[in-house]
């Protein structure tokens, strides 16, 4: 059974306009205009139990907006969804008691109690059992190492610490489905990685249904079997990210390091996109040119220290998506 | 425990921690409570017409409402639902598997108990021994009072929640939060006792919900209102409660639906 299943969904806001000024502000108090924004124009697509997806886009896509109606928050305009087998918004209390939820830009702990307390809390909120919230509870703090945190009020706590914190608080209650939005956002590398190691395991050993939405790029990279991309609430791409840089992309790019600073490189059939020192970057296409043909040709007319080829960086096939789906 | 117990006993371990603000609230309500007696005495030296209540139970009447001042709608919203709704972390409100309404309904009570418990229970000593509180006249009197006591809490958390709930279609509550505490602050008997407003003024201030907070409450207290009007007392209450509470329910799942969580 699918865990996740969206039909035409539709969700728009009614964001109240004004002129800018101090005589926009007070035409504002007579007479308000409002200008509809849709954040989700009809997106469809089903995720499987099992499934860690990357769901991604630019900054006010709807990637939270997406979230939002999955887990019951928001209600939808128009369009079908089901999370494990119920309608978010009209069996909320039953839906949320089975997922978890972190927005990477906000806690749920209680910002003024010790972390321990939250948890304590959460239990009851949940009516988790005694035995089994020590259990998970334990678990968890062993996994994610927050036996030194349990006792700092949630305000003391670093960012990096406060994630690591808010990903135990949504799985005490042991939900097969997660979300995550931009868990990573703001951490530092070694926290960065802490969490991504911790979804990894809680999805390959523990089969938890994961979405994750984000900007980095390696998050993605380091995680997600399949990407959906969305932008100005559409759907953009659905698949595995190689499928994703073969829709945006053949390309490949060769980096050259030479041996003499000052020297140009040029091929006519590679561009150079970038030249850091001796360090340059050409791209080409390898249905045009083989690579062994290319490299063999450089090599000829250059001296060089080093020189590999690789995929464009994911960063670069996104920008290229979102700016194709700009209007 | 419960959830709506943990939610209530979150808030108020959090409000215990608030120790200094309780103790500088106390010397502010002594001084209050002072000039309140000060500006009766004037006016019962002033006069020679029969007063609907004597001098003494009037100031009996000022320190039980300088000690109970925080069960009435001070502050019209949970300040905490304010800030949810403004920075939009009523997003995690919506994800606990229990229901909006009464989470918010029990937290504010939690809160109002725990800041309560902190200035009542000094100040009914310090009043009680030094300035002229009087215990209740009889037993029934003090069953009555405790009686209408849970009615003030009921009928106070209704009135808060309900105004959190029109901070879904303000976001800063600004325009209600500044008018709502006036109305209930006056109507309820808090700066004058209700039996010496104006005759005329009595039936509209009998049937407003108001009266609940202070002027039914206090009078059973000192046997102004007799132990036997305890129970309709009581139902005039529970009667609004149930009203406050059917109309913020109505006004939540309404808020709900065209939610817009602040900051994405």
């Amino acid at each position: 059974m699918p865990h996740i299943v969206v039909r035409n969904l539709v969700k728009t806001f009614r964001v109240a306009e004004r002129d800018p000024g101090m005589w926009g502000a007070v035409r504002g108090l007579v007479r308000r205009r409002y200008r509809t924004v849709r954040a989700l124009g009809g997106i469809s697509f089903s995720v499987e139990a099992g499934e860690l997806v990357g769901y991604i886009g630019p900054n006010g896509a709807g990637k939270s907006t997406t979230v939002k109606v999955l887990s019951g928050i928001l209600v939808p305009d128009s369009g079908r969804c089901e999370v494990l087998g119920r309608v978010p918004w009209r069996e909320r209390i039953p839906l949320v008691r089975q997922i978890g939820v972190v927005f990477g830009q906000r806690t749920q702990l209680w910002w003024d109690l010790p972390v321990v307390e939250s948890f304590h809390l959460l239990r009851a909120i949940y009516r988790v059992p005694e035995t089994e919230h020590a259990r998970t509870r334990d678990e968890l703090i062993a996994l994610l190492d927050l036996a030194p945190l349990l006792d700092v009020p949630v305000r003391q706590l670093s960012l990096g610490q406060r994630m690591r914190c808010d990903l135990a608080a949504a799985l005490l209650h042991s939900p097969s489905l997660l979300f995550l939005d931009e868990p990573t956002i703001g951490l530092d590398a070694v926290s960065k990685l802490a969490v991504r190691d911790f979804v990894r395991l809680l999805n390959r050993e523990r089969g938890v249904t994961v979405i994750l939405t984000t900007h980095d790029m390696d998050d993605i990279e380091a995680l997600c079997t399949r990407v959906i991309v969305i932008g100005e609430g559409r759907l953009l791409s659905d698949g595995t990210l190689d499928d994703l840089r073969r829709r945006v992309t053949t390309e490949r790019w060769l980096i050259v390091d030479l041996l003499d600073d000052d020297e140009e490189v040029s091929d006519p059939q590679a561009s150079v996109i970038s030249r850091e020192g001796s360090r340059v970057c050409l791209r080409f296409h390898p249905e045009q040119v083989p690579p062994a043909a290319l490299i063999a040709r450089i090599t000829a007319k250059h001296a060089i220290r080093d020189l590999f080829v690789e995929n464009p960086p994911i960063e670069e096939i996104i920008a290229r998506m979102y700016r194709g789906a700009a209007p | 425990m419960s959830a709506y117990g943990a939610v209530i006993s979150a808030r108020f371990r959090m409000h215990l921690q608030y120790r200094a603000a309780a103790l500088a609230g106390l010397g502010t309500q002594l001084f209050w409570g002072l000039i309140r007696i000060f500006i009766f005495a004037a006016f019962f030296r002033s006069s020679d017409s029969p007063q609907p209540m004597t001098y003494p139970q009037v100031v009996t009447y000022i320190w039980l409402s300088q000690a109970l001042m925080r069960l009435i709608p001070w502050y019209a919203g949970d300040p905490d639902v304010r800030a949810a709704i403004r920075t939009g972390s009523v997003a995690y409100e919506l994800l606990r598997p229990v229901d909006l309404y009464w989470t918010w309904f029990v937290r504010i009570i939690g809160a109002t108990l725990a800041e309560t418990a902190l200035r009542a229970i000094p100040m009914f000593i310090v009043a009680g021994l030094f300035l002229g509180l009087q215990a209740p006249p009889s037993w029934p009197s003090a069953g009555a009072w405790a009686l209408a006591m849970i009615g003030v809490v009921l009928l106070g958390g209704a009135m808060v929640t309900l105004l959190s709930i029109t901070m879904m279609w303000t976001i800063s509550g600004e325009g209600v939060t500044y008018i709502a505490p006036t109305l209930a602050i006056v109507f309820s008997g808090m700066i004058v006792p209700l039996p010496f407003f104006p005759d005329w003024a009595q039936p509209v201030l009998n049937a407003l919900p108001f009266r609940g907070l202070i002027d039914i409450p206090f009078r059973l207290y000192m046997g102004h209102l007799s132990s036997r009007e305890a129970l309709p007392m009581f139902a005039q209450q529970m009667a609004w409660t149930i009203a406050l509470v059917a109309l913020g329910r109505l006004l939540l799942a309404r808020g709900t639906r065209r939610l817009v969580v602040q900051g994405g």
